[in-house]
This record gives C-alpha cells, structure tokens and sequence, in this order.
C-alpha cells in the first residue's frame, strides 16, 4: 500500500520554561493525510494546532513520537536536510506583514523559493514574479513595492503564491485567513480551491472557524487540549459529530446564523 | 537601497549634515592647500599672538599657528577615530551576530567576554592598556578597539535576537535559503540600517576618548598636531592666553556635534516605521487643521 502523504504516529509536545509546571502542548496525536484529501484541524485557542503545525514543518520539535512524509520520517531532521523537507512542505501563517522581510520587495520575496531551490535562475526572477503574480489576481507591477505597501489581502495571496511557487506536495495553512475581514477570506479560499485544481496540492488547513474549515476540507479533525477528539468528514459534519466539544462548536457556528 | 537614497536626497537635514560631515572629513585630507602656515614651523617673535592678519586664529607658545594645527590636526584624529569605527565595528558586529544567530556556548562565551570588558570603566581601561602598550598612534588604537567593540557586538547581538525570532526567517528557511544565506538575505538588512546610525554617533563618543587619551598625554606624541594634545599643551597658558584651548575645544565640539547630528537624521531615513509614524501624524494635524477652517 503507498504511504499516506502525512503521517503523525503518537506526536506530543510539552513545554518547559522555567519552574513553572511542564505544559503538555500536544498530547500523543495520531493521524494520517492521504494525498490529495484536504484535512483540516479545528479547535480553540491555545488547544496545540499552530504548535502541531509547526512541528510538521520543523520549526519546533516533537518531545515524542515520529511524523512521516512519504513514509520518511520527518521529524528530528538537521537543518540540512531539513531544507530537503521545505521542497515538498509549505506552511503559510496566519499574519502576511510578519511573513515577509520589512525590507524585502515583495518581487524578491515571491521569487525565493524558486531561486534557491535552483529551479529558476536569477535572470528569469523578474518574469517569474511576474507571471505569481498574475496567478493569485494581482497586479504584476506589485512585484516592485515594500511589503507595507500592501494590503492584507494582497499580501496574503503573495504569500501564497510563494508557497506554491515551488509546486510543493503539502500545503499547512496555520489560521492564514483568520486575520483577513470576511470578504478577503471568500476570495482567498476559492483562490486555494482554483490552485489546488491546477497544481494538485493537497492542504492542511488549520483554523478555529468551523464553517470556514469545512468550506475547504474533506476531512475534519477537531482538537481539544492537545488532543484528537473526533474525525469527520467536512460533507456529513453536522449530522456524525457526536463528541460534546465538536457539538459545541457546531452551535456556536449556526447561533450566530439564526441572529441574521 | 536605492530607495534610502532617494529618501536620504528628500530629506534636507540629512543632506545639511552629510554636506558637513563631508567637508570636516575633506578639511585635514586637503591641508597642506588649506593651512596658511607649516603646523610645525615656530616662530618665535609672535609666539602667544591672540589673532591678528597672519595667524587668524593666533599663535601657541612657541609661535605655531594653531589654524594650521587644528587643519592638520584633523589628519591625527580622525584617522584615528576611523580606523577606531572600522575595526570596532566589523569585529563587534560579527561576533555579536554570531552570538546572537547561533545561541548555545557560542553565545555564552562571547557573551561573557563583553561582560568582563564592559565591567570596567571604558576610558579607565583604555588608559590603562594604553600606559602598559606605552603611548603611539598604534596602541591607542589598539587599546581603542580592544574596548569599543563590545559596544556594537551588544547591539548587533540584541538585534539579532530581536529578528531572528521572526516569521520571516522561518520562511526563509523555508524558501531554501542555507543558514548563511538567511544570515545575508533576512537578517543583515534589518539591522544594519540601525548598526549604521550606531556608528555615525560613535564618531562623536571615539573622539572624545581619543581627546581625553591625548589630554592625558597617552596617544600622539609632540611636535605632531592633534586636538586633545593641543588641550593638553595649552592648559598651562589658560589664564593668559585662553584661545589656545578654546579653538581646538571649538573644533573637537563641532566635530562631535556634526556627526551625532548626521546619525540622528540617518535614522530618520533607515527605520521605515519611524518615519511613516511621523508622516502620518503630519497628516493627520493637516486634516484637522482643514476640517477647522472649513466649519
């Protein structure tokens, strides 16, 4: 059978700063992503889904257990090789003006990944910015501006662009249109949805807005204090979610709906 | 960069100084076409002259012109005070950005070595290291540097420290950039600009230092020209001949204040935030102003 594009075996997570007492992150959270199946993480605050994200992408390491890319494991890797990992493993975070350089043309920005992982060379940097930019509906004389020169929207989307830029098997979306007003938000998923069709990514989609997740997914786990409560298929959500915190989400979603 | 520089020509305070700072640095590397007289020639039946056609800013007590000391005593000093800035501040900033970058014993070596200089008083220690090398151009430079780099390794390090945590070098990593290059690409170019207002207004700080040193007798060695030295020489001449002391005080303080000025309106040019602040404020008291007059 081929390996699942992602797998978490038993991750967990704790923190110790100081004397204070250790706090338990993510607790042994198991799950698997098949390729092509947009998976979503829903929960509250502070319940260890950035954390989670960031340990699949290396930025904080797992206190126990392994995470598999492939069937390779990824977790606990040098930072060579774990630049190996960023080919294939894309995060976009969730406030665009801390993601870029303040310094850095947005042109530059686009064109990193492509330029380091040697796939264009720094000739064709221009053009290459250009055409991202074309790709996530902004205009290409943007490439040229300071990332404050833009809006959030827009730079969201560059950001995005930049993700996909390297045509990498899986994208994490850490809360990347929590900051964004509803409109944006719109725009932003049904560009996901048209780039996913075009370059057969597959995301991980993270987020506290239930409604919003399951726009985009077809598999939806939701956590609870750093642990898996319950996995359901974004389709049937409300019909199959049984576990009392899932429930209470779900009313918290459809309350604000009855008001209007 | 070609943006600072676009802003740096808007920016008329900044132009003024830079003009200024260009001109101080220009004086000593023209002197010889400068200086009305030889800065060692004495002559001896105009000596403690107040000023007069000749010697326009008067005579010292063996009959040197002191403008044409203080022109070439310009060579002395801020050869000094750059050769000073340059090593200070290249070894300071490397090692404060490897302190900073890389953490661990790295960090912990580096950090308690600033810690050890830093605990002692800087013009005491300079004295001291300058009194057991023995006085000249090369030791107190020498001497100079040994205790200014702790300075910028600091605030390169805090800088550092500051960056590093960002987003943006994370998605550097994760743009394929090699450490180095996250180094080069992210980090470097949001510090430097403030490392660089840092060393404009350490000119000023090294020049008093090295006036102090040479007041005390510690750097240049007589007969060649230098401010502090001049301090020093007149000192015995106070009461009856004060010019000999206030023009090279005059000159040490315009020196000063010229490139703390320079490095205060640099910043207003290198820290975008800043300056967006202040542009945002302009406007909105203009359109306060507006909605007055209109109602």
């Amino acid at each position: 059978m081929e390996p699942a594009l992602l797998e978490l075996r038993q991750v967990s997570k704790t923190f110790q700063t100081g004397n204070t007492k250790p706090v338990k992150a993510v607790q042994s959270v198991s799950f698997e992503v098949p390729s092509g199946i947009n998976t979503g993480i829903v929960g509250e605050s502070g319940c260890g889904k950035s954390t989670l994200a960031r340990m699949i992408t290396g930025l904080t390491g797992v206190t126990s257990g392994e995470i598999l890319l492939n069937g390779t494991r990824i977790s606990g890797l040098r930072r060579s090789a774990q630049r190996d990992v960023y080919r294939q493993v894309q995060m976009v975070f969730q406030d665009p003006y801390s993601a870029i350089s303040p310094r850095m043309p947005v042109g530059t920005f686009l064109t990193e990944g492509l330029v380091h992982f040697g796939l264009i060379s720094k000739g064709d940097r221009k053009e290459q910015a250009r055409k991202l930019l074309e790709l996530v509906d902004l205009d290409p004389q943007l490439a040229l501006r300071l990332p404050h020169q833009l809006s959030g929207g827009q730079l969201q989307r560059v950001v995005i662009a930049r993700a996909i830029s390297i045509h990498p098997r899986l994208v994490i979306l850490d809360e990347a249109t929590s900051a964004l007003d509803v409109s944006v938000q719109k725009q932003i998923l049904s560009l996901l949805v048209r780039l996913q069709e075009e370059f057969s990514l597959t995301y991980l989609f993270i987020g506290h807005d239930l409604a919003v997740v399951r726009s985009i997914t077809e598999q939806i786990f939701v956590m609870k204090e750093g642990s898996i409560v319950e996995r359901l298929p974004s389709e049937t959500l409300q019909e199959d979610a049984r576990h009392p915190y899932t429930l209470q989400l779900l009313s918290s979603v459809f309350s604000v709906k009855d008001l209007s | 960069m070609n943006l600072y520089v676009r802003k740096a020509l808007k920016s008329p305070g900044f132009m003024v100084w830079l003009v200024l700072a260009v001109l101080l640095i220009l004086v000593p590397v023209f002197a010889p076409y400068l200086a009305p007289h030889d800065p060692l020639t004495t002559d001896y039946v105009n000596s403690l002259n107040a000023g007069s056609g000749e010697y326009l800013l008067g005579t010292d007590q063996i009959g040197r012109c002191i403008l044409s000391r203080l022109i070439y005593g310009g060579r002395t000093s801020l050869l000094i005070v750059f050769w000073v800035i340059a090593i200070v501040a290249v070894l300071g900033i490397f090692l404060g950005v490897l302190s900073g970058f890389l953490g661990g014993w790295v960090d912990m070596v580096i950090t308690r070595i600033t810690d050890i200089i830093m605990a002692i008083p800087s013009t005491v220690f300079v004295i001291a290291l300058v009194s057991v090398l023995g006085p000249g151009l090369h030791h107190t430079i020498l001497a100079m540097s040994l205790v200014g780099w702790t300075e910028y390794c600091r605030v390169a390090r805090a800088l550092v420290l500051s960056v590093k945590e960002n987003q943006f070098v994370q998605e550097a990593r994760m743009g394929g950039l090699k450490e180095h290059q996250v180094i080069f690409r992210t980090i470097l170019p949001n510090i430097v600009p403030y490392l660089l207002v840092n060393i404009t207004q350490d000119i000023g700080a090294q020049l008093l230092t090295l006036s102090g040193l040479s007041l005390l007798g510690l750097s240049s060695q007589p007969p060649t020209p230098e401010w502090g030295f001049m301090l020093s020489e007149g000192r015995k001449f106070i009461q009856s001949a004060p010019w000999l002391i206030i023009y090279p005080g005059l000159t040490i303080v315009l020196h000063v204040v010229v490139f703390n000025l320079l490095g205060d309106s640099l910043r207003d040019i290198l820290d975008p935030r800043y300056v967006r602040k202040r542009n945002k404020r302009k406007e909105l008291l203009k359109w306060r102003k507006e909605k007055v007059s209109n109602s």
